[in-house]
């Protein structure tokens, strides 16, 4: 899975779960919180989304790098375990 | 029709879920109502059987109308009677013994076995032909009604927010408001949690606003007078449920109850508040979710204003505010540190309560957040 199709995925999971926003006209630099009004009960469910789909377990204290687009997809390749990031390495 | 909040007038039965005969137990979800908050699924609060429909879908009544006759598993006739608008949490079953005699229906042929084939209940409908009697015309309106989609009604955020006003309105006019805030140091809390989390996984994690929640629960046992609604004086409820501020992110808010919050324990509450804070911000709650709350907690969360001075929501007599944990110079024992502070607000009215209650209560929320162990 390369990084633009990490960041698809990672689109559609905040889509899921903040229905009514864009994240597709973020940037690689936004603060995807404040930019979609993500409150920290949907940040859990979307760290627990990234959990899943990636095959991660996110600690609490890596959650400040998990802030953008683009540091959520380095995030990603770094520590996801899914055999379809796994691929890429 | 039930009262889901101070700010329901009337409502718009959508959809029956039953039909007479039907054996409903309490919990069951037995009709669709359309308010300014969207659809709301409408629960039945005893066990029975369905003896009559008294509202056609699509008709609006006002909140308090009777909408259908459930007999009880007792035997007698309960009335499903709702709440008057300044009463909702008395809300639920008036048991009345009546005769459970039929009414005759006066249909013409035609239209019986028009309704039969289209599974239309006669009972339900309001004839238009002679003497009130069911007419083609009347069986063609109801297989029309039951066809048309409900799906993709939702409530605007200008009605949403048009309802919350009103109710506002009513409450600035009414209630005599003080209010009375204090910072509470989280470190205690705060530390608590991040141990708690640490070897958890992301979806058995606990936020800081259950531990919020938790306080506000113990303090209202300790402090009760706030626990309460102003009906003809304080009512002072045994119940605590948390009514709690949910911001959709189309604008407006919806306040569904977090029930018995004194009795869940930190888990519990996490999973009542997910469940509630998701089915909110997917328009779906249940009327229960809109009904019985003793007071309102509304937390700012991340990224927010430090203090919220709240409105009271009728006929409540307390909102508790919580603004953005945000670190903060703190002295503390002839030192000065740095500190996760948390500023409590309290909006109270003067007619239930002063502000030494305020005080107390307010202290003691402040007490459970420093020792997080015990909540």
């Amino acid at each position: 899975m390369n990084e633009q199709e990490i960041k698809q995925q990672v689109i559609q999971l905040l889509k899921k779960i903040a229905p009514d926003t864009e994240p597709e006209k973020l940037t690689d630099t936004e603060n995807v919180r404040e930019v979609l009004m993500i409150d920290s009960f949907d940040y859990l469910r979307f760290i627990v989304a990234l959990d899943e789909r990636f095959g991660m377990q996110t600690p609490e204290e890596d959650y400040g790098q998990l802030k953008t687009l683009g540091s959520i997809n380095v995030y990603v390749q770094k520590k996801g375990t899914h055999p379809s990031v796994k691929e890429q390495k | 029709m039930p009262s889901l909040g101070a700010d329901m007038e009337d409502g718009t039965l959508r959809e029956w879920l039953v039909k007479p005969g039907d054996d409903v137990r309490r919990g069951d979800i037995i009709a669709v109502v359309e308010t300014q908050k969207g659809l709301i699924d409408i629960e039945v609060f005893n066990n029975g059987k369905i003896d009559k429909l008294l509202v056609t879908e699509d008709q609006k009544v006002p909140v308090g109308t009777v909408m259908a006759l459930i007999i009880a598993d007792a035997g007698v006739v309960s009335r499903e009677i709702k709440s008057h608008p300044d009463a909702p949490n008395s809300h639920a079953i008036d048991l009345t013994k009546e005769s459970t005699q039929k009414r005759r229906i006066k249909i013409s042929p035609l239209a019986r076995k028009m309704a039969a084939e289209n599974n239309v209940d006669t009972e339900s409908l309001k004839g238009s032909g002679e003497g009130g009697a069911i007419t083609r015309a009347d069986v063609e309106q109801a297989i029309a009604n039951k066809e048309k989609p409900h799906s993709g009604i939702s409530a605007s955020p200008d009605s949403i927010r048009m309802a919350v006003a009103a109710a506002m309105s009513r409450s600035n006019r009414e209630i005599p408001h003080y209010y009375l805030e204090l910072r509470i140091d989280m470190s205690r809390s705060l530390d608590w949690l991040k141990e708690l989390n640490k070897n958890r996984t992301s979806e058995k994690r606990v936020l800081p606003v259950v531990l919020l929640l938790k306080a506000v629960a113990r303090a209202l046992r300790d402090v009760p007078q706030l626990n309460a609604v102003w009906e003809n004086g304080l009512q002072v409820k045994e119940d605590v449920n948390i009514g709690f501020v949910v911001a959709l992110r189309t604008g407006g808010i919806l306040i569904p109850a977090i029930r018995n919050a004194d009795t869940k324990n930190v888990e519990e509450m996490m999973q009542a508040l997910s469940d509630t804070i998701v089915r909110a911000r997917e328009m779906k709650l249940r009327s229960s979710d809109l009904s019985d709350s003793t007071i309102t907690v509304t937390s700012l969360g991340d990224n927010s204003a430090e203090s919220v001075l709240g409105v009271i929501y009728p006929p409540q007599v307390a909102l508790v505010g919580f603004g953005e944990i945000t670190e903060q110079p703190w002295a503390e024992n002839g030192m000065l540190g740095i500190r996760p502070v948390v500023v409590a607000t309290l909006a109270a009215d003067h007619r239930a309560t002063d502000g030494s209650t305020g005080s107390h209560f307010l202290a003691a929320v402040r007490k459970y957040l420093q020792h997080p162990e015990t909540l």
